[in-house]
């Protein structure tokens, strides 16, 4: 265990992502990301498309930067890690220990994330010979890479490449072939503008692109040579190079793309096309924010993303090696991410910046029927391509990783009346935000649910041969009857099963190779595969009431305590074996352990007596049916399993544990010897109010448990450790596991009169997620005292409302048509402009259009949160700003609750910054909305104006108490506005 | 008795920890010196740190890349140019 604490929830935000062969599985790719404070490997099911974790490890420092690198003629990748650490630190992922394993960790630093200190920036030589690490600020260290004799890896001592009054803006690690490293830097020099009163060399001086070589001959780093730049630029790709193409650099800049190379070879430069008929602000420059390289023996590509998510695929067109043009396609509209990885099986990896991360597949490179936007069209400066957004087409989504950043606030309790507590979390950015609700639990995937003619008491898989895959019959056991079902394409009843149909069953299962059995409480139906039937009968007036059995052995509990123990013989039949074992009280539960691997039988029996114990009983040959071990427990226990655990490498004799549900609720976990039978380490954990069943099931090729009460519960073994998690489902009753083609590793249960086949795919999520829409960034939510609703206040800096998105677009439409001369025109402007008012673009795929700065939108939200319906939706006018949000019960109406919302009107971010506009003065105001009686509406009543942004809103005394600026004032209701009572001076004084 | 010569020794200590060390301080140094250097660690910091980050980013409404941008920007010139040299400086 390496934990100082537990995290309920860890880090869902992803901000680093980089792909590689981590595993050494050949032709294999995983993706490497850095959550913060963990790192994480995920894997990609190129069959299933199905995102999954692999192993999770905390840092309990910040990441940085992640690089992965492979060394010439590896087959496998490392990975750098750049972080407040003040080191670097290499890595490399063990599949068999299923960890990462520290290779190298070189200390440069002070920890910390600091101006000075290198941990920001990460970039590798392609060929994997050197990586540089770079500070915000001046420091840069290059570390060569190498392999020794036994091709380990290698690091050699630091290499400085500082420069002093420098800001980096990125690294990148151009591709020269075997050519001695080189990297290249956007930097910025502030020494000039530092002792320059006239602030004339701000304006003068520009960001450069600045080279540094590392001289494998010297062993020492030359700062090459730097380039100042037109435009600043806030991104670096590197262009493959060597044999692979021209090399090079393309800057992102912000409004262009810009190619460069080491030599005298022209820049290619190309504006970033915009989108057609967009309302955002026409100020705001374009920038790419993030980007990805596809790299094949025979073409590359890179894919860029713009703020609003739109990708791009670029191309360079060579001649000779020259570059001699740069082609722009609009490809897709995703998520605005941190990261793009694109996977050598064709899958686009999408880290979102803010929401949920997304796996797509490339189903196509981009058609050619698409317009493409050329470096040589000539245009003004300024100017831009324009195109027009769609659905998505080249890619297809595949799967969703759940993510809960941003948190801007959360409510826990238990609104929806479910008696566990939810967690109501805003979560997301923008259109694309959502309230979550979490619950406790674990996701589960319903197959399917059928009736069943009665209430049924339980239910087995029962597999015909020993060699078969998958399971041939579902048994269900009514009070009077049971039924066989057969499983295939569909489940259908089975009539020449051999099972006993006209009596309840008390267990069943396949013994032998290919023979089946079902206990029954008259006796035991052994039914051979040419269904023959040998039955052993109970004595007169005994009944069977509880039954064990495995492959080779069963054991059977008959009324007065009496437990008769079967095994096979060579000739498959069942032999009893001579002695009984009597117990003084009633047996309320039987169970086998696993057969160890290379041992025929089962070495234990576990035996629960109405008397408050658990025995274990041996089953050795030389001494069958004697007591090993007792564990006396609080109440009689309900029921029993005994499971294995393999050891953490597969080698060894297996841990057995004893898992004991309680009558009253609780669940005991013991380990017992696999040698003396004792019982040992005993841990309970309450459940529910309904005695425990448990029954084994199978998750991720392990043996697990399933746990019901009033709840049920998974107990499996995941990522090194047991979790016991509740399942988010209906209540279950009786369960087994069930494998056949379309479902590998389901259980088939029972609740009530229903047969249901589920499994649980997202294991390890410690909770069940469902999202609700919101329109804004949600800031605040109350929760409303008596009805399952919730209240949440949405705001969104430099944003249109719906009032004004709509004006504008009428207005664009209107110039539209205005341009048009002649009647042919006017025809094609109505369209486009009867295009433009009615095929409004789905906000929570392309994101809102940006208005500018001190631009404000802002709503208020009532949301049912069983069915997640908005039902009462109030939108602020444009520029004001809903900044806390309160009910107030007054005391003039004592019978009703108010939801008071506290505003800013026309504020701005930097205040200092803004010459106040006297049309617009910055001020504040109250909104009063009357909340109705079932929480299922709200209703607006009056606005209140105050002097200042309201900050704080509270319910006091049957008053409210509001705050804005220094002041402190109560206001009690009215007609037509809030009344001001009283007001707290005494700040004033200062 | 402080050893002749180790007033020399501290200057030198303190030349060598003002180069290694950015943003240490000096006995001359002025209002504006310092001011820019805080906001410039300020600005390392809130772009280092990718919850402040995000942080910057939900409140401006900006993407992250952009904040990051804006941050790296803002260490230029924080908080304008330097006031002019008192002649009496160099004397």
């Amino acid at each position: 265990m390496h934990l100082y604490n537990l995290t309920l929830q860890h880090q869902t935000a992803i901000n680093q992502a980089v792909h590689g062969n981590f595993s050494g599985t050949p032709k294999s790719q995983e993706i490497v990301v850095g959550r913060g404070s963990s790192i994480e490997l995920l894997v990609c099911d190129p069959t299933t498309g199905k995102i999954k974790t692999i192993c999770h490890h905390d840092v309990f420092g910040i990441i940085r930067s992640l690089l992965s690198f492979r060394l010439t003629g590896g087959t496998r990748d490392y990975v750098a890690v750049g972080s407040d650490s003040g080191r670097i630190v290499i890595l490399e992922y063990s599949s068999e220990k299923n960890a990462f394993e520290r290779v190298h960790q070189e200390t440069f630093g002070k920890t910390g994330c600091r101006r000075i200190v290198p941990g920001h920036y990460l970039a590798g030589d392609p060929k994997g010979r050197a990586i540089m690490i770079g500070a915000v600020e001046r420091q840069k260290l290059v570390y060569i890479m190498n392999r020794d004799a036994e091709a380990h890896l290698t690091i050699s001592s630091p290499l400085e490449a500082h420069k002093h009054y420098t800001l980096c803006y990125a690294i990148v690690g151009i591709d020269v072939g075997f050519e001695n490293p080189t990297f290249a830097c956007l930097e910025y020099d502030y020494e000039d503008c530092d002792n320059d009163p006239t602030a004339v060399s701000v304006k003068k001086t520009q960001q450069t692109l600045t080279f540094y070589e590392l001289d494998l001959g010297l062993n020492h780093v030359v700062r090459k040579y730097a380039e100042p730049l037109q435009d600043p630029g806030n991104l670096l790709i590197a262009v493959p190079g060597g044999n692979d193409g021209p090399s090079g650099v393309i800057i992102c800049c912000e409004g262009y793309l810009v190619y460069k190379n080491l030599g005298d070879q022209p820049d290619i430069r190309c504006p970033i096309p915009r989108r057609r008929n967009d309302l955002d602000d026409p100020d705001r420059t374009l920038m790419i924010i993030c980007s990805a390289t596809h790299k094949t023996k025979s073409m590359f590509f890179f894919l860029v993303q713009t703020e609003q998510g739109d990708i791009f695929k670029v191309t360079l067109e060579t001649d000779d090696d020259l570059v001699t043009e740069m082609k722009l396609k609009y490809f897709d509209t995703v998520p605005p991410a941190n990261s793009l990885c694109i996977l050598k099986s064709g899958f686009l990896f999408v880290a979102a910046e803010f929401g949920n991360h997304e796996l797509y597949q490339i189903a196509n490179l981009g058609d050619e029927e698409e317009d493409e936007f050329s470096s040589r069209t000539t245009l003004e400066e300024g100017e831009t391509f324009f195109y027009g957004i769609r659905e998505l087409k080249c890619l297809l989504h595949i799967d969703t990783i759940d993510s809960l950043c941003p948190l801007t606030d959360a409510v826990i309790g238990d609104v929806a009346r479910e008696d566990a507590a939810q967690i109501y979390s805003l979560v997301g950015r923008g259109p694309r935000s959502k309230l979550k609700v979490l619950r406790n639990g674990l996701e589960v995937n319903e197959m399917a649910v059928s009736e069943l003619p009665g209430n049924p008491n339980s239910v087995w898989t029962v597999k015909k041969n020993v060699e078969d895959r998958f399971d041939s019959f579902i048994v269900v056991s009514f009070v009077n009857a049971t039924l066989v079902l057969t499983i295939g394409e569909t489940v259908e009843e089975a009539s020449d099963s051999g099972f006993l149909p006209t009596s309840p069953t008390l267990g069943c299962g396949s013994i032998g190779d290919d023979s089946l059995i079902q206990v029954y409480p008259e006796g035991i139906r052994h039914i051979k595969a040419d269904k023959r039937v040998n039955e052993w009968k109970t004595p007169p007036r005994r009944q069977i009431v509880k039954c064990a059995m495995n492959r080779r052995q069963v054991a059977i509990a008959m009324t007065g305590g009496e437990v008769v123990y079967f095994e096979l013989d060579l000739n498959n039949t069942l032999n009893e074996f001579t002695e009984r074992k009597l117990f003084n009280s009633d047996v309320s539960c039987i169970s086998f352990s696993e057969i160890a691997e290379g041992e025929l039988n089962s070495r234990f029996l576990a035996i629960g007596t109405v008397d408050s114990s658990v025995r274990i009983i041996s089953l050795d040959p030389n001494d069958m049916l004697m007591p090993l071990s007792t564990q006396n427990l609080p109440c009689p226990a309900e029921s029993l399993l005994l499971i294995d655990t393999p050891n953490e490498d597969g080698k060894g004799a297996a841990t057995i544990h004893l898992n004991i549900g309680l009558q009253n609720g609780f669940l005991f976990r013991n380990t017992v010897d696999n040698v003396t039978g004792a019982i040992m380490d005993t841990r309970t954990r309450y459940l529910g109010t309904r005695p425990v069943k448990l029954f084994k099931v199978i998750c991720q090729g392990r043996s697990a448990v399933l746990c019901t009460s009033s709840r049920s519960w998974l107990l499996y073994y995941h990522q090194r450790r047991f979790n016991l998690t509740p399942l988010s489902y209906t209540n279950l009753e009786y369960a087994a596991s069930f494998n056949s083609e379309q479902c590998a590793e389901g259980i088939v249960a029972i609740a009530e009169n229903t047969l249901r086949i589920i499994s649980a795919d997202k294991l390890g999520v410690a909770f069940n997620i469902q999202s609700f829409k919101q329109k804004y960034t949600p800031r605040k939510a109350v929760v409303h005292p008596n009805a399952s609703s919730i209240i949440t206040i949405e705001t969104d800096h430099a944003s249109y409302t719906e009032t004004t998105k709509t004006m504008k677009r009428n207005e664009m439409a209107d110039d539209i048509e205005r341009l048009a001369n002649d009647n042919e025109e006017m025809q094609l402007a109505k369209e486009i402009a009867d295009g433009l008012r009615t095929n409004i673009p789905d906000e929570t795929t392309f994101g809102a259009p940006k208005a500018s700065k001190g631009k404000w939108a802002s709503a208020v939200s009532l949301i049912n949160v069983q069915s997640g319906e908005t039902m009462s939706f109030f939108e602020f006018p444009q520029d004001e700003n809903a900044k806390c949000v309160a009910l107030v019960q007054f005391a003039r109406h004592p019978d009703s609750i108010m939801i008071l919302v506290g505003c800013g009107v026309n504020e701005s971010l930097q205040q200092f910054q803004t010459s106040t506009n006297p049309l617009k003065p910055v001020k504040g105001c109250v909104y009063t909305f009357h909340l109705s009686p079932n929480g299922d509406r709200f209703d607006f009543l009056h606005r209140t104006e105050t002097p200042l942004p309201v900050s704080a809103l509270h319910d006091f005394r049957g008053m409210s108490l509001v705050g804005f600026g220094k002041y402190l004032r109560m206001y009690d209701i009215g007609q037509k506005k809030l009344l001001a009572k009283c007001e707290n001076k005494s700040y004033l004084k200062k | 008795m402080a050893l002749p010569g180790e007033r020399f020794h501290v200057l030198a200590q303190l030349e060598h920890l003002q180069s290694k060390y950015t943003g240490t301080g000096h006995a001359d140094m002025n209002r504006h010196e310092w001011i820019v250097n805080q906001h410039r660690d300020t600005r390392a910091s809130q772009m280092s740190h990718p919850g402040m980050t995000s942080f910057i980013a939900i409140v401006e409404n900006e993407s992250r890349a952009r904040t990051r941008f804006n941050l790296l920007n803002r260490m230029i010139q924080p908080c304008g140019p330097p006031p002019d040299k008192n002649p009496l400086d160099d004397v």
